[in-house]
């Protein structure tokens, strides 16, 4: 019932959406009881899970599926046969089962929750399945007698979620996220309030007439103390000891200082009888603090700012081998026709010079190689930010990182995978200064060194005095001091701040790798953008028609033609025309891989594909200066082409006024000048551009602008940027889908937000603005504490309300601030730049 | 009086237990993802596990 009413209510919308993926169908011809599918591939899946009673699958999320209309190659996860290779994801394995965990990035909702947390009932081998969310992976046990691995992964496959298996799993380290910090809080929190507890009686004022409960109340306090001292307060000692050993005096060794002060004293007291101690605000400032650098410190698991090539190859590749040799190398996986090579899945670390590699279509090329047969059609995207898919002839090289999107090819091995072109672009990524070197402090470290030698100042000048006074009370009135003035407060600042700042902007997918890049990115002077994928958008590329006039009939039929072909130029052009066409039948239809289509529409014979399929004729083709084109002939008689050439992002010209007067900008393409005039109108004359850049130039641009004391931030996305992004101040690495993979950078910020990178840089320098403001407000409540502390009258009962009363107002002005300025800055952008 | 410190000490101890389920909530990854699990209980027919010592050994 309610999948009819759901559909009838799609149909009165122009275009019927698939019931698998909700994207719109071409045509209303594929469909099974009530349910329209944009592709056979969609029908498959829901009429597995229909049958299986899955369905609840379609009623917890509309349109929850994934696409199947590129069909995935047969024998894809064939290596997964191979124990090397499957010892990879598996974690366990005995008589009766086996434990193996798949990265599935297709995972984004309930239903996928729902479904692959239901696998058991598509197939029974399975025993139990788990998805963990957050990482995007599922553990599956299975019976591996009734189903092994590799159908396992061809069954997740079958559901549409593909499993994502690359080289970097034969390494087997995955980072499993620190969890000692929040160890370290957990126990800082329990010593802390039971200190607390602990201490009450003496705070209301035990009754003197008990002192042996008295002094039990104090050991305990003592005893709880200890593990806070020499476990929870670990980090700040390591810090501030690897910072003395630089001969640097970072924010951490204060603290270390007062934490061991706090501590000596008050053990000191309680074993002397003479007082209780400040037990309870010792580890409470080690909770506070903890707790700020927990939350400073959070990772986004489905995210990863260091990825290296190993994450981006698959983990095996298809080897052709010519049986002339008698004892195959490695172990046969499957055996090709009898005269023909055979097909061996080899890991790709095991790939040689010589060998020939079978590579099908929207798989990787893994190595430089040189093409030897088929027709090479291949997406560069992910190195140069390219759209379109560039053509390449037999013999010609073909570097590695690109994807094949034609049909296969074969490619012989001329450099091993370790040494190739992309390998060698990623590796040559300069290390990146640690923020923590001497060299370049943040401003925090800064203030604190000034903090700390006022510290000293007024802790000598007490001693000096009460020295004079009353020789008695000097250790007192020095403790006390050092106890008082501890910058937690500064450090609680810091981290909260920056903690709340993170969380905003990932909530505006603005992803930064660390804290310490807010600092970088409100310190920035000169902008360099990438501008192929940057400031062009890769999605959706500009399509314009060159020929005839066209009739609407003609431009039904070529998007008929153009939805038949998976082909991402065909792709692009159904979605250009889609909104104004209508479907036609096809009577008649052959499709030539790598070359186009011919079909018989409403009588008349199309003929539509690349210039050599299309005007075989016209053998010299003039390379138009974009390059893609789709030709379009009818009858025999040619109508003309579309030309497809990169779009540039809406709101450039706003996101340019918006930086000028701050920042200077620069735009390092690695294309030639033919689109400077036009990028040079859109942009304005402030922007400096220069075209023909390769790579490694455009690292040694950024470090030219260093050495002029610019602070640059470089926007890139394509792995030609690597070294750029690398060697900048701040690498911001531009994705369309924050899941995609993204050369390692500071900062992951999605495509459509580009525009907002002003407010995102206003919001980072006022971020710096509440830190110093929340550190006035702790200097007020230090000023108070040392003048007790000074008059030696501190009590413990003092520092008890003064510490948590410091800390907690503290977290308010931070987080209430934070949170009004992100309304101010980023909501606001977000109306008007809509 | 020394009940008080009797007390106190089985008071401690029962803390001490929720220290331990704390750490050892942590160790399970029991806080690694928060999305599933409030959405899993919702789902009508839970996901039946077949077997139930598999599900223990999911946490290795």
């Amino acid at each position: 019932m309610k999948a009819g009413v759901a559909c009838r209510m799609e149909k009165t919308n122009t275009a019927v959406l698939c019931r698998h993926c909700g994207e719109p169908c071409p045509n209303d011809k594929i469909v099974l009881g009530e349910s329209h599918f944009c592709c056979e591939g969609c029908r498959l899946v829901y009429r597995l899970l229909d049958r299986n009673g899955l369905c609840t699958y379609y009623e917890l999320n509309t349109h929850p599926g994934v696409s199947r209309r590129t069909p995935v190659r047969k024998d894809k996860f064939a290596f997964l046969d191979q124990e090397k290779m499957a010892d990879a994801l598996v974690s366990f394995r005995d008589a009766d089962q086996t434990h193996a965990t798949f990265y599935l990035p297709a995972i984004h909702c309930s239903s996928c929750l729902y479904l692959l947390e239901n696998l058991h009932r598509l197939d029974p081998g399975v025993l139990s399945s788990r998805v963990d969310f957050a990482a995007r992976t599922v553990f599956l046990a299975f019976d591996h007698h009734r189903i092994s691995l590799r159908e396992a992964a061809e069954l997740l496959t079958a559901i549409g979620y593909e499993p994502y298996i690359s080289m970097r799993d034969l390494g087997g380290s995955r980072s499993e996220p620190n969890r000692r910090l929040i160890y370290r809080l957990g126990v800082a929190g329990f010593c802390f309030g039971n200190i607390m507890l602990l201490s009450f009686p003496e705070y209301l004022g035990i009754d003197g007439s008990e002192p042996m409960l008295r002094q039990a109340f104090r050991y305990l306090s003592l005893l709880l103390a200890l593990p806070v001292l020499l476990y929870s307060a670990q980090p700040f000692f390591f810090s501030a000891w690897s910072g003395l050993k630089s001969k640097f005096l970072n924010i951490d060794a204060p603290i270390a200082l007062a934490v061991l002060v706090t501590f000596l004293r008050g053990g000191w007291e309680v074993m002397s009888g003479g007082g209780s101690g400040y037990f309870d605000s010792m580890s409470g400032i080690v909770f506070f603090m903890l707790a700020g650098r927990v939350l400073q410190d959070r990772t986004y698991r489905a995210l990863s700012f260091d990825r290296d090539y190993t994450a981006y190859f698959p983990m095996a590749v298809t080897v052709l081998e010519y049986s002339t040799a008698g004892d195959p190398a490695g172990p046969v996986d499957s055996t090709g026709p009898a005269a023909g090579p055979r097909e061996v899945s080899t890991a790709l670390p095991d790939v040689r010079c010589g060998d020939t590699l079978l590579i099908h279509s929207g798989e990787l090329i893994p190595a430089d190689g040189i093409l030897t047969r088929g027709d090479a059609l291949i997406d560069y995207s992910f190195v140069t930010g390219e759209s379109l898919p560039v053509c390449r002839e037999l013999g010609e090289i073909l570097y590695a990182g690109g994807r094949q999107t034609g049909a296969s090819i074969e490619l012989l091995v001329f450099k091993e995978v370790a040494q190739s072109y992309l390998t060698q672009l990623w590796n040559r990524q300069p290390g990146k200064t640690t923020p923590d070197t001497p060299g370049k402090p943040s401003f925090i470290h800064t203030l604190s060194r000034y903090f700390t030698i006022i510290v000293f100042a007024v802790a000598a000048s007490a001693a000096l005095y009460w020295q004079l006074v009353d020789p008695a009370r000097t250790w007192d009135a020095v403790t006390a001091v050092l106890i008082v003035a501890c910058p937690c407060a500064l450090l609680l600042s810091s981290t909260f701040t920056n903690g709340n700042l993170l969380r905003i902007m990932a909530k505006n997918h603005f992803y930064l790798r660390n804290a310490e890049t807010i600092e970088h990115i409100a310190g920035t002077t000169h902008i360099v953008f990438d501008k192929t994928g940057t400031l062009t958008d890769t999605g959706a590329p500009e399509i314009r028609w060159q020929g005839d006039q066209l009739s609407t009939l003609d431009r039904w039929s070529i998007a008929t033609l153009a939805a038949q072909s998976t082909h991402p130029l065909s792709r692009a052009l159904a979605a250009h025309l889609r909104p104004t066409s209508e479907l036609l039948y096809i009577s008649s239809f052959i499709e030539r891989p790598g070359g186009g289509l011919d079909a018989l529409i409403d009588g008349r014979r199309w003929t539509y594909g690349s210039q050599a399929f299309v005007r075989p004729q016209s053998a010299v083709s003039q390379p138009d200066a974009t390059g893609a084109a789709i030709y379009i002939a009818c009858d025999g008689h040619f109508l003309g082409a579309y030309h497809f050439s990169g779009n540039f992002r809406t709101g450039l010209d706003k996101l340019v006024s918006d930086l000028t007067p701050h920042q200077k900008l620069t735009v390092l393409s690695g294309d030639n000048s033919h689109e400077r005039r036009r990028l040079q109108a859109l942009l304005g004359d402030g922007v400096n551009l220069l075209f023909d850049r390769s790579p490694h130039e455009k690292t040694q641009y950024i470090r030219h602008l260093q050495r002029r004391g610019e602070k640059v931030m470089m926007v890139g996305d394509g792995l030609n940027d690597a070294g750029a992004l690398g060697q900048s101040d701040v690498g911001i690495a531009i994705a369309a889908d924050c899941g995609n993979f993204t050369p390692s950078s500071d900062a992951i910020l999605r495509a459509d937000q580009l525009t907002r990178l002003p407010a995102f840089i206003r919001f980072c320098r006022s971020g710096r603005r509440i830190i110093v403001a929340s550190f006035v407000l702790s200097i007020l409540y230090n000023i108070i504490g040392l003048w007790f502390a000074v008059h030696s009258a501190l009590s413990p009962l003092v520092a008890a309300v003064l510490m948590p009363a410091s800390s907690l107002s503290i977290l308010l002005v931070t987080y209430g601030s934070s949170n009004v300025l992100s309304r101010l800055l980023l909501h606001d952008k977000d109306h008007s730049g809509r | 009086m020394s009940v008080i410190i009797l007390l106190l000490l089985a008071s401690l101890s029962v803390a001490l237990i929720f220290l331990g389920a704390f750490l050892w909530s942590v160790g399970d990854r029991q806080y690694d993802d928060d999305y599933s699990p409030p959405r899993r209980i919702l789902f009508d027919d839970q996901p039946s596990l077949p077997d139930n010592d598999h599900a223990k050994l999911t946490s290795k």
